[in-house]
């Protein structure tokens, strides 16, 4: 079951195509990646899902029906990346109205507040003006204003920028708790890091086109390299090392890179060790980061246009 | 709608419980106080005194200048000018009149020795009495009883009825209104307008906009700022009424009690002189609060003070979701809006001068400037002055007139609240307008 699939979405600015023919899904209750370069048609995406941006063409279905601003903008919870507060309003105060305008009740919001003020043990800040407040307790109390409401889809676009270490997994710990208990996520970042470490499947747009998309282990595997890493007990001779199964990339010490020879398994590698007597203590497949993905994928684009530019001018010689 | 409640209420609360908004509620109307109470302390305050000496070669005003307003006459005998006049001050004489030998057919000569400048009043108060005795002189010559002259002379005042009923009224006092109202709506336009400027601005630099759409529509979260800036005005407006009426009810209690006489009396006190001032503003004032149609003036006040703010806070609101983070952006943007709005003030000084020309008549009908000019007409009587088609038209128009401006400002604001960074122009936002949704 798909909580939100976007269908050949277009936005046009006046001078570019901020998103141009954009499709995929999110899957309930997953942990959604958003990814690509600034000024890729990221935070216009979430606009338009968030209902402030209507599209130019496509559809947007939320729980299956197409997307209904009025309703559906009480489900979603989104922490822009351009973070807000009213500076002179009490924290308290700020979160129980950011609360009341996603439909709840005044009660319910007070009740809410409670629970989730203990759980970050911010209590004492309840009266203090979110101008008095640190960056890191701004963006704490931001957080909690965007999940007060239990939406169904909680949008946070560069939730840790800004963050110290500590609060940056107060809020991780958070954001997998509530994916536990049903809520869908879509996480918007460049920091590539936390999307291998927190999401389950990507999307990665560049100049407004949807580069790839998919789960973050099968986007791992098609990149791979046939890279693998190989410790041995004691220094291998240049001789032993050559065969047609593979060929080295990288030696640090007792450890090296290889990489497997087309039509060769796993397996030829480790016997060419064993024939030579050489103990093998460590052996593992690198696969690509889901950076080196992003780089090479958004790169090779890149490419591309510089290359197409390079040859209408004339060669320097 | 019920999201639009709320944001009302946070624009009032916040704003209402901010300490400025009483500073400014309580120090608005001790202003107005201290405006009609301080010129009344002085003018009854003033014990100056100041001696004047004279010396009359002529011999024709001996004893003549009688004492007044704290001014005392010395008639000095026997006495050089050449040698006095260097002498005065050390005898406690603020000057020296001199008046040599005249021809009271070709008086002249007659010069005023002092140290310091005497003071327009001073100045005007002399030379008139100087030229009354010469009168006096010259009538007695001719052999004309000055008594006789008294009589003969006309004081009258006409009574300007206005209207089909007759009633009584005073350009004057429709002057004074007209242009005081025409000024208020002026201020409150001004001050209320770049309030909303300066309110969606902190919206926009804040970011808190973004998070704001995300669960309200543009507009709603425009038209809640709007609304809840206007009820604040309305409120303060209402303090200000009460507070005037309960100032004018204790403000005898402070005043000296010859004043209070004054207030009381009316025009028994004529003769004490340095009262005459403030019996003349206390008349005018009865006379005010009787001539004028003071329900017509304040509905139609209200009416114009709303419409014109909801006419030109959208388009304050427009700008305010224009600027970025140089605030200097903001005065290059607002010059379009407040231009209008000082045109129109200029219009309302020159209509309440000349309340049916045909300035003051285009002026109160264009909404751009109907809320100042029309205040500035409608004391001169309803419908004698400002027939009731021509308040009717002017009243829709305005109606009209915000709420276009406001669904243009609307569009404008939906694009610029979320615009950052870039530093956006007029003729850019007005294509905005024309965007579909």
């Amino acid at each position: 079951m798909n909580l939100i699939e976007i269908k050949h979405l277009r936005k046009d600015y006046a001078t570019h195509k901020a998103v141009d023919d954009i499709s995929f899904v999110i899957p309930k209750g997953s942990i959604f990646g958003l990814l690509g370069p600034n000024g890729a048609g990221k935070t216009t995406l979430l606009r338009m899902i968030t209902g402030i941006f209507y599209p130019d063409q496509g559809e947007i279905l939320f729980n299956g029906r197409p997307f209904d601003a009025r309703t559906d903008i009480h489900s979603i919870g989104y922490m822009p990346e351009e973070r807000g507060l009213y500076k002179k309003m009490k924290v308290g105060e700020q979160t129980l109205y950011l609360a009341q305008l996603k439909g709840m009740s005044e009660k319910d919001a007070k009740d809410k507040i409670k629970y989730w003020f203990d759980k970050f043990e911010i209590n004492n800040w309840y009266n203090k003006k979110v101008e008095e407040l640190s960056k890191g307790m701004h963006q704490k109390v931001q957080f909690i204003s965007t999940i007060m409401h239990s939406p169904q889809l909680l949008i946070l676009d560069e939730p840790f920028s800004g963050l110290d270490p500590i609060n940056a997994n107060l809020i991780k710990q958070e954001i997998f708790d509530l994916s536990k208990n049903g809520t869908t996520i879509i996480f918007s970042t460049h920091r590539m890091e936390q999307v291998e470490e927190i999401c389950d499947r990507i999307v990665l747009v560049n100049q407004g086109k949807k580069l790839l998309d998919g789960e973050v282990k099968q986007i791992k595997q098609s990149f791979k390299q046939h890279l693998f890493r190989i410790e041995v007990g004691v220094m291998p001779n240049f001789a032993q090392m050559a065969t047609y199964h593979f060929s080295i990339i990288k030696q640090e010490g007792l450890a090296y890179t290889v990489k497997l020879s087309e039509g060769s398994t796993t397996n030829d590698i480790l016997m060419h060790f064993i024939r030579h007597e050489i103990p093998v203590t460590f052996f593992q497949e690198i696969l690509p980061s889901i950076n080196e993905v992003f780089i090479q994928q958004v790169t090779s684009i890149a490419n591309e246009t510089i290359g197409i530019t390079n040859e209408s001018q004339p060669a320097y010689s | 709608m019920n999201k639009i409640w709320l944001i009302i209420k946070r624009e009032f609360t916040t704003r209402v419980r901010k300490r400025s908004f009483l500073v400014v509620t309580l120090l608005v109307p001790l202003f107005f106080a201290a405006m009609v109470v301080v010129p009344i302390l002085i003018a009854t305050n003033t014990k100056e005194e100041k001696r004047i000496a004279v010396i009359d070669d002529s011999h024709l005003f001996m004893n003549r200048f009688s004492d007044d307003k704290g001014v005392y006459y010395k008639y000095l005998i026997n006495t050089s000018v050449d040698t006095f006049q260097h002498k005065y001050a050390d005898y406690g004489y603020a000057g020296l009149l001199y008046i040599p030998e005249l021809d009271i057919d070709r008086p002249g000569g007659i010069t005023y020795y002092s140290n310091a400048q005497p003071g327009l009043a001073v100045e005007s108060r002399l030379t008139r009495r100087v030229n009354n005795l010469i009168e006096e002189e010259r009538l007695k010559k001719a052999n004309i009883d000055a008594a006789q002259l008294k009589a003969v002379k006309s004081d009258i005042s006409i009574d300007f009825k206005t209207g089909e009923e007759g009633k009584k009224g005073s350009s004057a006092v429709a002057y004074g209104v007209g242009y005081a109202s025409g000024f208020i709506i002026y201020i409150i336009l001004m001050f209320f307008g770049m309030s909303v400027m300066r309110g969606v601005m902190e919206e926009k630099v804040s970011r808190i906009a973004e998070v704001m759409i995300s669960s309200v529509k543009p507009f709603q979260l425009m038209m809640g700022k709007i609304i809840g800036i206007a009820a604040v005005g309305l409120l303060q407006f209402l303090i200000w009424v009460v507070l005037i009426v309960c100032v004018q009810l204790i403000l005898p209690l402070f005043l000296p009690t010859d004043a209070v006489a004054a207030m009381s009396e009316g025009g028994a006190m004529m003769q004490s002189g340095s009262n005459a001032a403030v019996i003349e503003a206390m008349e005018k004032i009865q006379f005010v609060v009787g001539s004028i149609n003071w329900t017509v003036i304040i509905t139609c006040f209200i009416f114009y003070f709303l419409g014109g703010y909801l006419f030109y806070s959208a388009l304050f609101a427009a700008v305010g979701s224009l600027v970025n983070e140089d605030p200097t952006d903001a005065q290059a943007l607002t010059f379009p809006i407040t231009l209008p709005i000082i045109i129109g003030i200029m219009v309302m000084i020159s209509s309440v001068q000349n309340p049916t020309g045909p300035l003051a008549f285009w002026g109160s009908i264009i909404p751009f400037t109907s809320p100042m000019v029309m205040m500035a007409r409608i004391p001169y009587g309803v419908p004698g002055t400002v027939p009731y088609w021509q308040l009717g038209l002017s009243m829709s128009l305005l109606i009209l007139g915000f709420l276009f401006t406001t669904w243009m400002a609307g569009k404008i604001y939906r694009t610029g609240i979320l615009l950052y960074g870039k530093k956006i122009t007029w003729k850019e936002a007005i294509k905005w307008i024309g965007r579909k949704s």
